[in-house]
């Protein structure tokens, strides 16, 4: 009930001390398709779910390289997120100008975030309505930033964010330890895991995502789809060795009926089953 | 990095004790020749740099070489505006063991190399430089290469003054040593009796 009378405008806080059009704006966050990011100590992985409005129609981008050795991916309003990564974008290249060096991520998240604690401060302005999954490089190592809407930001070791992104969270948290360490093809293909893990249950194909890599060595870059579908197929096919998935188009599918644990063949026959690995 | 302590007053040499070198930051040495109130006001807006480098505190710092660069965009920045910083610079440093010299000029030419000068070093000291430098040098060896040039500039330069200090960066951090004179020699024959040759009153 009072959540209306106190969410007109972002620069009114209500009796409980919560500022309701902040909130709304990580709302828009949640309702965007999914984006996940996950970093070892020498690489970043981000990957999201690109939805196409209709099949006719391309699908919005979603990640965008700042600089060789940033990249970020958004959930929430596109538009607005393709303004931030312009603003990042110009940060790295002044930076680069004056210093011959490339600007530390950890800095650059910061300026974001003081640009997003702004809108929450003036009558005149409204909050921007994405989040954005940071990845990028520094003197320490490779990092993951997520940067909220409120002007708050966090470094994680795996997140998730948008749509069933709780998903792909629970997935992440009970591997997130083994990624400090991993190799970058490793770091991939739990991305890719992960966000299967938000398509609940579709099959995961790469025209439906798109992966980006950064790391030591490594300037950030959108996989290719070709790239994406191979990886996606050789983990399939690992899966298909342990219990059958119900992915009729692996053709490299072996004898899917011969399994020696009868209990995961018959559970995989009635559909896709996470993999548990 | 040597530089003597000379700071003249247009023709006259008047200030004798004029440190010309000074670290900034943990990793870097700032050496300037030119004008001295220009040089402290570089050293202000250093001064500003590493002060709020230090403030973000997240483990990354300005090295040699991103000052370097910040320099040369503000000098170049002001000599496009007609109202340049009246310094020749050269820049020092050792950051994560790798180490830089770079230089600045009051227009804004930069470059790094192995060795480098201003003002009339360029034309008397950089010869010698460019004969004996080698990559393995020693630091008392490297000491004795930069007293040779400055015993050259000392004799030959006329804004030289014989008081001169020595800088040392190495990944350690910064030491500048206390300054001390050169010896010179100056019982040339040409200079006994110098009023010898002389015909006349002219």
């Amino acid at each position: 009930m009072f959540r209306n009378q106190y969410d007109t405008d972002v620069t009114t806080w209500s009796p409980a001390g919560r500022l309701f059009q902040v909130e709304y704006a990580m709302e828009a966050v949640k309702q965007g398709s999914a984006a996940i990011g996950l970093r070892s100590k020498t690489h970043v992985v981000l990957g999201c779910v690109n939805k196409a409005n209709s099949e006719l129609s391309s699908h919005q981008k979603k990640i965008f390289k700042v600089d060789d050795h940033i990249g970020v991916a958004i959930a929430g309003l596109t538009a607005d997120g393709r303004v931030l990564s312009r603003y990042m974008r110009n940060e790295c290249i002044n930076y680069s100008f004056t210093y011959d060096s490339p600007l530390p991520v950890g800095r650059l998240v910061v300026q974001l975030a003081d640009k997003a604690q702004v809108c929450t401060q003036r009558s005149w302005k409204r909050p921007y309505g994405v989040g954005l999954l940071v990845a990028g490089l520094d003197e320490s190592g490779a990092h993951l930033y997520y940067n909220c809407p409120s002007g708050n930001y966090f470094e994680y070791q795996a997140f998730a964010i948008g749509s069933r992104s709780q998903a792909a969270k629970t997935y992440l948290e009970r591997r997130f330890e083994s990624f400090r360490d991993t190799t970058r093809d490793d770091l991939v293909k739990d991305a890719l895991m992960a966000i299967r893990e938000t398509l609940q249950g579709e099959t995961l194909k790469s025209s439906v995502c798109t992966v980006a890599v950064v790391g030591v060595g490594e300037p950030f870059h959108v996989l290719d789809q070709g790239t994406v579908q191979q990886m996606i197929d050789a983990f399939e096919i690992v899966a298909e060795q342990e219990g059958p998935a119900a992915e009729p188009d692996v053709d490299s599918g072996q004898e899917a009926s011969a399994e020696p644990e009868p209990e995961q063949g018959a559970a995989a026959g009635e559909g896709v089953a996470p993999m548990d690995i | 990095m040597a530089a003597d302590m000379g700071g003249s007053y247009g023709s006259t040499l008047r200030y004798k004790s004029v440190e010309r070198m000074k670290p900034f930051g943990k990793h870097s040495l700032l050496g300037a020749s030119g004008e001295i109130s220009d040089f402290q006001e570089i050293l202000h807006y250093l001064d500003e740099l590493i002060l709020y480098d230090n403030m973000w505190d997240d483990g990354n710092s300005l090295g040699p070489k991103e000052v370097h660069n910040y320099l040369t965009r503000v000098m170049y920045n002001r000599r496009n505006k007609f109202n340049p910083l009246w310094n020749s610079l050269v820049l020092g440093g050792v950051k994560n063991g790798n180490k830089y010299l770079g230089t600045v000029s009051m227009i804004g030419v930069n470059f790094e190399d192995n060795h480098v000068a201003t003002g009339f070093g360029n034309h008397l000291a950089r010869p010698i430089l460019r004969q004996e430098w080698h990559e393995n040098l020693s630091f008392e060896d490297g000491v004795k290469l930069l007293e040779k040039c400055m015993h050259v500039l000392l004799y030959r330069d006329r804004s030289a003054v014989n008081k001169l200090q020595i800088a040392k960066i190495t990944k350690e951090g910064v030491t500048i040593h206390q300054p001390y004179s050169l010896k010179t020699y100056w019982e040339v024959s040409a200079f006994e009796n110098p009023a010898q040759g002389a015909i006349g009153s002219w």
